[in-house]
């Protein structure tokens, strides 16, 4: 039967070596990893932690909820591409930590979370302030970790690095009891990794790309689906390089935004619920799917049975769980997205003769472009737009889930990658704005715009305390319709109307509530009051709240309702005689320009 | 249908629970599990035996079981040659009259008698899970005071041509 891992044999001349408490051994073994934020909340099980951390000279963001540090964490590790790192204390400061873990591990963020426990002594007597970490959190990471002397800090701290930021990305956590954290033990430097079960395939086989190329150069109605796979291998530029020499448009997920300008000639939008109707066209009536680095979600696909039905499906993914998981693939190529990029750009693969697809999708866009009623009032996808017209979408945008994130995926036209930061497979509401703070963090000189609805806001807003303390000039947006957006649309739309327990007519006072902290708020029900305040707030570096009084009742459209197929979706056009509408292509940059053969 | 997985995984804290907590996450069926020593130090050989309801399900099985960062190697059994074995506990009750009975029930499996009180006796049995079972069955009658199995542990054969029992014939069938 499994057993606790024997205590590591000292090497020679440890003797001689100083001897460190394990708190101090874990700060040494950061600070190799080259750490210099970490993001957490103190206890009694990590107080030895943080005696070290004391005059350690690393930065420590103090939020004022566990929640609030892992979401922050993710938010950095997004917009860095470096692990994010946690500390919590045991119990329930590292039961906080959970949905923190869940959302980075379906959302394959890199983390590093440390948790305290209790002594090794009492561990198991349901002593104060214990959980069981180790076993609630092992289906929620990447990998995990009890460490049980001193010696083993270093190594498993080095492991844990490389674990959360190699292969497909994911969180680590290291659950730490007290008493390992004052025993003493010389710094066993880590050797050669011994990790035998862990060897990511990076490389893709040529045989497979040399099938994914033949079947190129055989398609009329190919279709690029590029997921955060591309963000995570850094290879967006070389997802365009591919788009253009073979001219195959692009969809994107909602987490693989901005991998492809919106704006490009060869963008399609985002696919699935509430994508572009050209996406959901392309991906449903293609001869060939090339996936890099999606896994086919069920947002993405609607009814899988109806999901490129036609297709061959290749598929190119770090991960080979995710490939054949949920839809039937014909070429499963296993590596890193940039790897397998560079090799088919290198590669003489005629580009396909899509000319008339590429004519064809062009016309879908432009006569399905999104679409809203003016109504008088606040229109949210207006305050999205004006936002993306005046940061030319290249701000950091964050946003929790629901209606207010699929309004900002619709009309924020990215231009840059790595600006995006939201909760995809998880959903998770209060992520937005600690993420905005810890993208912040991350890039001090961008405009980062946390995009919320007020129902979200609410549920982790107590971290404006920390916009003041650490001079961060994150710009709140609320969308503000009172209501729990999405479930009241969902109620409106299959449940006739019964809004049960989806509206929240009482709200705080977010002007106070900005000014209890010691920022700026706003509240605006206009557009024209909020382009004055967006033009004299967004582009300072002082943190603001803005809460939007947007339409009450306004709905995410398009929509292909749940258990429906890519070619049932609904609302793509306004209803009869409605006054007003604006149309809007949003992030489909195939409409309206001229799309050339490559 | 069934599948037969044979597992190298690091002798870790805490790797049954994450090989047992990845089957239960994902809603497969163990039907039984064996975990013990392997010829390598340090690592474990699991032996599971799993209700899986296709061959894309069996598939996803094996990628999500590589995944795990403590398994080595995972080896499909279900259709090759094996050697698989199950040893099963029976305690039944057996009035004086009834032993010599059950010890001719009991000789055509090879089954033996371990221990011997005033109202019972306790059996001991070797082999395929079916095997198993039909002893069961015919013991059942006597009426079984405790049953205890250790589930089925096995090795792919070195020379897989399949001359004896198919994995159907060992498990049964789903």
């Amino acid at each position: 039967m499994a057993k606790t891992a024997a205590e590591p044999t000292e090497p020679e001349g440890a003797k001689e070596q100083r001897l460190l408490t394990g708190a101090e051994i874990l700060i040494e073994a950061l600070k190799r990893e080259g750490v210099d934020v970490l993001f957490g909340y103190p206890g009694g099980a990590v107080l030895n932690v943080y005696d070290a951390l004391y005059d350690a000279g690393i930065a420590h963001v103090l939020t004022r909820h566990e929640q609030g540090a892992i979401h922050a964490a993710e938010g950095y590790a997004r917009i860095s591409g470096r692990p994010g790192v946690v500390i919590a204390t045991s119990g329930p400061g590292a039961t906080n930590l959970m949905t923190g873990l869940t959302d980075a591990m379906l959302d394959s963020l890199p983390l590093v979370v440390i948790t305290g426990q209790v002594g090794t002594n009492v561990m198991g007597s349901d002593a104060f302030q214990e959980a069981p970490i180790f076993s609630m959190s092992m289906p929620v990471t990447k990998y995990n970790y009890q460490v049980r002397h001193p010696r083993e800090i270093a190594r498993v701290v080095r492991e844990a690095f490389h674990i959360a930021t190699t292969g497909r990305p994911g969180p680590v956590l290291i659950d730490l009891p007290k008493d390992v954290t004052i025993q003493q033990a010389p710094y066993v430097e880590a050797e050669a990794l011994d990790l035998p079960g862990y060897q990511p395939t990076v490389v893709p086989n040529a045989l497979q790309l040399g099938k994914l190329s033949t079947a190129i150069a055989r398609a009329v109605k190919p279709v690029i689906l590029a997921g955060a796979g591309v963000l995570h291998a850094r290879a967006s530029e070389l997802l365009v390089a591919f788009a253009e020499r073979t001219g195959i448009p692009v969809v994107h997920t909602l987490l693989g935004l901005g991998a492809m300008p919106a704006t490009h000639p060869l963008f399609l939008g985002m696919g699935g619920m509430h994508g572009t109707v050209v996406a959901n066209r392309a991906l449903y009536e293609c001869d060939l799917l090339i996936n890099i680095g999606a896994r086919f979600d069920d947002r993405l696909t609607g009814n899988p049975k109806h999901f490129a039905p036609k297709a061959v499906v290749a598929h190119i993914d770090i991960d080979p769980a995710e490939i054949g998981k949920i839809v039937h693939t014909h070429i499963p190529i296993v590596g890193d997205a940039k790897a397998a990029l560079e090799r088919l750009l290198a590669m003489p693969i005629d580009p396909p003769k899509a000319d008339a697809w590429r004519a064809y999708l062009k016309r879908v866009a432009e006569a399905h472009p999104f679409w809203y009623v003016k109504t008088g009032d606040l229109k949210p996808q207006r305050v999205v737009e004006l936002i993306d017209e005046m940061t030319e979408g290249r701000a950091i945008v964050t946003t929790d889930v629901g209606q207010h994130q699929m309004w900002a995926a619709q009309y924020y036209r990215f231009r840059r990658p790595h600006r995006w930061v939201t909760s995809g497979g998880l959903g998770t509401m209060g992520f937005g704005f600690p993420a905005a703070i810890g993208a912040k963090i991350a890039a001090r000189e961008e405009t980062v715009i946390a995009v919320v609805g007020d129902a979200g806001f609410q549920m982790t807003m107590q971290e404006l305390a920390l916009l003041k303390e650490y001079d961060l000039g994150v710009k709140i947006i609320i969308l503000n319709n009172f209501a729990l957006g999405m479930v009241r649309q969902w109620q409106e739309l299959f449940y006739a109307k019964r809004y049960s327990e989806s509206l929240l007519p009482f709200q705080p006072d977010y002007v106070k509530l900005a000014e209890a902290y010691g920022i700026a708020g706003y509240a605006v029900s206009t557009e024209d009051a909020l382009t004055r305040l967006l033009e004299k707030h967004l582009f300072d570096d002082a943190p603001v709240l803005i809460d939007c009084r947007v339409s009450p009742g306004e709905n995410v459209l398009p929509m292909i309702p749940p258990g429906k197929g890519l070619h049932e979706i609904v609302g793509t056009q306004p209803p009869e005689g409605a006054a007003d509408v604006v149309y809007r292509f949003g992030s489909s940059g195939i409409a309206g320009q001229e799309v050339s053969a490559p | 249908m069934k599948q037969l997985l044979s597992l190298l995984v690091r002798d870790q804290a805490g790797v049954l629970n994450r090989i047992s907590g990845l089957f239960l996450r994902r809603g497969y069926n163990i039907d039984s599990i064996t975990v013990g020593c392997s010829e390598r130090p340090g690592l474990s050989r699991m032996t599971i035996v799993l209700d899986v309801e296709d061959k894309k399900a069996a598939e996803q099985v094996k990628k999500q079981l590589h995944k795990q960062i403590d398994v080595l190697k995972v080896i499909d059994l279900t259709e090759r040659s094996v050697v698989a074995r199950e040893l099963a506990l029976i305690r039944v009750n057996a009035s004086m009259a009834e032993r010599a009975e059950i010890d001719h029930i009991i000789q055509p499996f090879r089954a033996r008698i371990l221990d011997v009180g005033r109202s019972s006796v306790t059996i001991e049995v070797t082999g395929g899970s079916e095997k198993i079972d039909a002893l069961i069955e015919l013991l059942r009658p006597y009426g079984i005071k405790e049953l205890a199995r250790t589930g089925l542990t096995a090795f792919a054969r070195e020379l897989d041509v399949g001359q004896e029992a198919e994995m159907k014939d060992i498990i049964g069938t789903a």
